[in-house]
């Protein structure tokens, strides 16, 4: 089959070719000129730089901020998605496709947006501070612009599973005496649950390389509500360049990580999907 | 559904759980996503509409709006022809380390955008690997137009190449080898067969990739060196009005990109209701 295709059609070389090419030129070595300017830091620069509390709060920020920020969006994520397939309401379809907004909305954007809304004078802001909660110029400003960003990853990934999910098997629980939390428990989320993975790798990954939508509302403090970015972005200020590139590699291999992890979660999602089917 | 109501009648209990749970959702979408655009388009009026178009004919915001079409005009059609040639080659073609091409064409995706913009200034900036050479032949790419467009073409390039691939492997190849096979030349072939069947494809992806080209924020802004009315794209006239307490003035500039990435919404809605044959499955909507 592959042989005679390959006889058939046409442009194997030019297409392949070409796409390598680009590829190469846009991505890959742009990120191997990263690399090795981050090898000539040597071993105690790279070491200075790690262990210095200003990296060290921004890196902390980052990545624990994104992951809880993923955490809430695949929980909240579920729940919206859930209530978007299986009920019908007036304004279903409205809010189905306000779920895209966080994609579409550019991050600079939503940063001023949601800074205007969060902000001590802002519109919930102003209601929230006397309760003793503020969330811009706090960490807790941070974690809201990534709930932002990651929002849609958890719904668009999970949706179409839900959608092709067989209601019998649900049923043949129902009909067996399960009450609807274990049918959801036991039946729904473990059948949803390499999906929901990858939705939950997705945002992750959005998070934890966001720089548009949080700083503005983040305040920037450091060691406080400084993410790792815009770190990036001081040392480069500065003429950092191995400090920058350094601290940037350190961040690309993280998405590399995620980006494995995400194609054998996709790979497993699938080999559910099949056994289902 | 109606099999589910069919074998057991909606119980009180469970008609308030799915009450409270529409109402829940409904909340929530309504803090977390409408009330930011609420409150772009509302501070961009709250000194009048007068005050607003003022902003719009500052020399600052054209300048800014041209240099925001320019960047995508000539960023989107790079990653349009890519991403065919890509698709092409991945859905039509058997060949080794086609699973580790499709991985480098996301990366884009999960790559921090100031890693993005970073990576250029290492490659073309003045202590860069080209940048002295550069410098020498009189060209400037960082902190000018080519390296906005370079920035924005990494962080845009899977777009189309993600729809385009999920669709053209779901269609398989016959009516190509049909058309091969009836004596059809390659290019013949490609406009008359391949072109027709990808067509909306081929806009929904260019709708998405136009849309995160035109709001791109992060990777610009690290190449920008922000020259007011030469480098300053939309989004980042909206940083620098705000880092100058221009609020009202950011949000108006703001308000124009909150207008594209609606009618985005609402174009990417009416193609999936009207074509959502013709686009790759729902599964690789979120991307």
């Amino acid at each position: 089959m592959g042989h005679k295709r390959r006889r058939v059609l046409p442009g194997f070389g030019i297409s392949l070719g070409y796409a390598l090419t680009y590829l190469g030129l846009i991505v890959l070595l742009p990120l191997a000129a990263l690399v090795w300017k981050a090898s000539a830091l040597d071993f105690s620069g790279w070491l200075q730089l790690l262990s210095a509390p200003r990296t060290l709060a921004a890196l902390k920020l980052s990545f624990g901020g994104a992951l809880i920020a993923a955490l809430f969006n695949a929980v909240a994520g579920l729940l919206v998605t859930w209530v978007l397939v299986r009920y019908r309401f007036p304004g279903r379809r409205l809010f189905d496709a306000l779920v895209d907004l966080p994609f579409a909305l550019p991050t600079a954007v939503a940063g001023i947006a949601l800074t205007a809304i969060y902000a001590p004078n802002g519109w919930l802001g102003q209601y929230l501070l006397p309760l003793g909660i503020k969330i811009a110029y706090a960490p807790a400003g941070v974690l809201v612009a990534m709930i932002f960003v990651g929002f849609p990853y958890v719904v668009r990934t999970l949706q179409p599973v839900l959608e092709t999910l067989d209601r019998d098997v649900e049923e043949a629980a129902e009909s067996l005496g399960a009450t609807r939390l274990q049918t959801f428990v036991r039946v729904i989320v473990p059948a949803l649950l390499p999906t929901l993975l990858t939705g939950f790798a997705l945002a992750l990954a959005r998070a934890v390389g966001e720089y548009g939508s949080v700083i503005f509302i983040a305040g920037n403090i450091p060691l406080r509500s400084e993410i790792a970015p815009l770190l990036i972005v001081q040392k480069l200020e500065q003429f950092d360049y191995a400090g920058a590139a350094a601290l940037g590699t350190v961040m690309l291999g993280f998405s590399l990580v995620l980006l494995v992890a995400i194609a054998l979660l996709q790979r497993w999602s699938g080999r559910w999907a099949e056994r289902a089917a | 559904m109606s099999g589910l109501h069919a074998t057991r009648p909606l119980s009180w209990r469970h008609r308030l759980l799915r009450g409270t749970l529409i109402a829940l959702v409904m909340v929530f979408m309504a803090v977390l996503v409408l009330l930011p655009l609420a409150a772009v388009f509302i501070e961009a009026l709250s000194k009048g509409v007068a005050a607003f178009m003022d902003v719009l004919a500052q020399p600052e915001t054209v300048s800014s709006i041209k240099l925001t079409l320019l960047v995508a005009v000539l960023a989107v059609p790079l990653n349009l022809v890519f991403g065919v040639a890509a698709a092409w080659a991945m859905t039509r073609f058997e060949f080794r380390g086609k699973a580790l091409l499709g991985a480098f064409i996301d990366l884009p995706f999960s790559v921090s955008p100031v890693v993005a913009g970073l990576v250029y200034v290492l490659l073309f900036g003045a202590q860069g690997w080209f940048g002295p050479w550069l410098s020498d032949h009189g060209v400037t790419i960082i902190f000018a137009v080519p390296g906005l467009v370079l920035a924005t073409v990494f962080i845009t390039l899977p777009f189309v190449a993600r729809e385009l691939i999920s669709l053209m492997q779901a269609q398989g190849s016959e009516e190509e080898e049909a058309a091969r096979t009836l004596g059809a030349s390659g290019w013949q072939m490609f406009f008359r067969v391949t072109l027709p069947n990808i067509r909306w494809a081929l806009l929904y992806g260019v709708l998405l990739c136009n849309a995160r080209a035109m709001g791109e924020f992060g990777a610009v802004s690290v190449v920008s060196g922000h020259i007011r009315g030469l480098t300053t794209t939309m989004p980042l006239e909206v940083e620098m009005r705000y880092n100058e307490y221009d609020y009202m003035g950011a949000f108006a500039v703001a308000s124009l990109l909150g207008l594209l990435a609606l009618l985005t919404l609402v174009v990417k809605a009416l193609l999936e209701w009207r074509y959502g044959d013709e686009l790759a499955a729902r599964a690789t909507r979120g991307h």
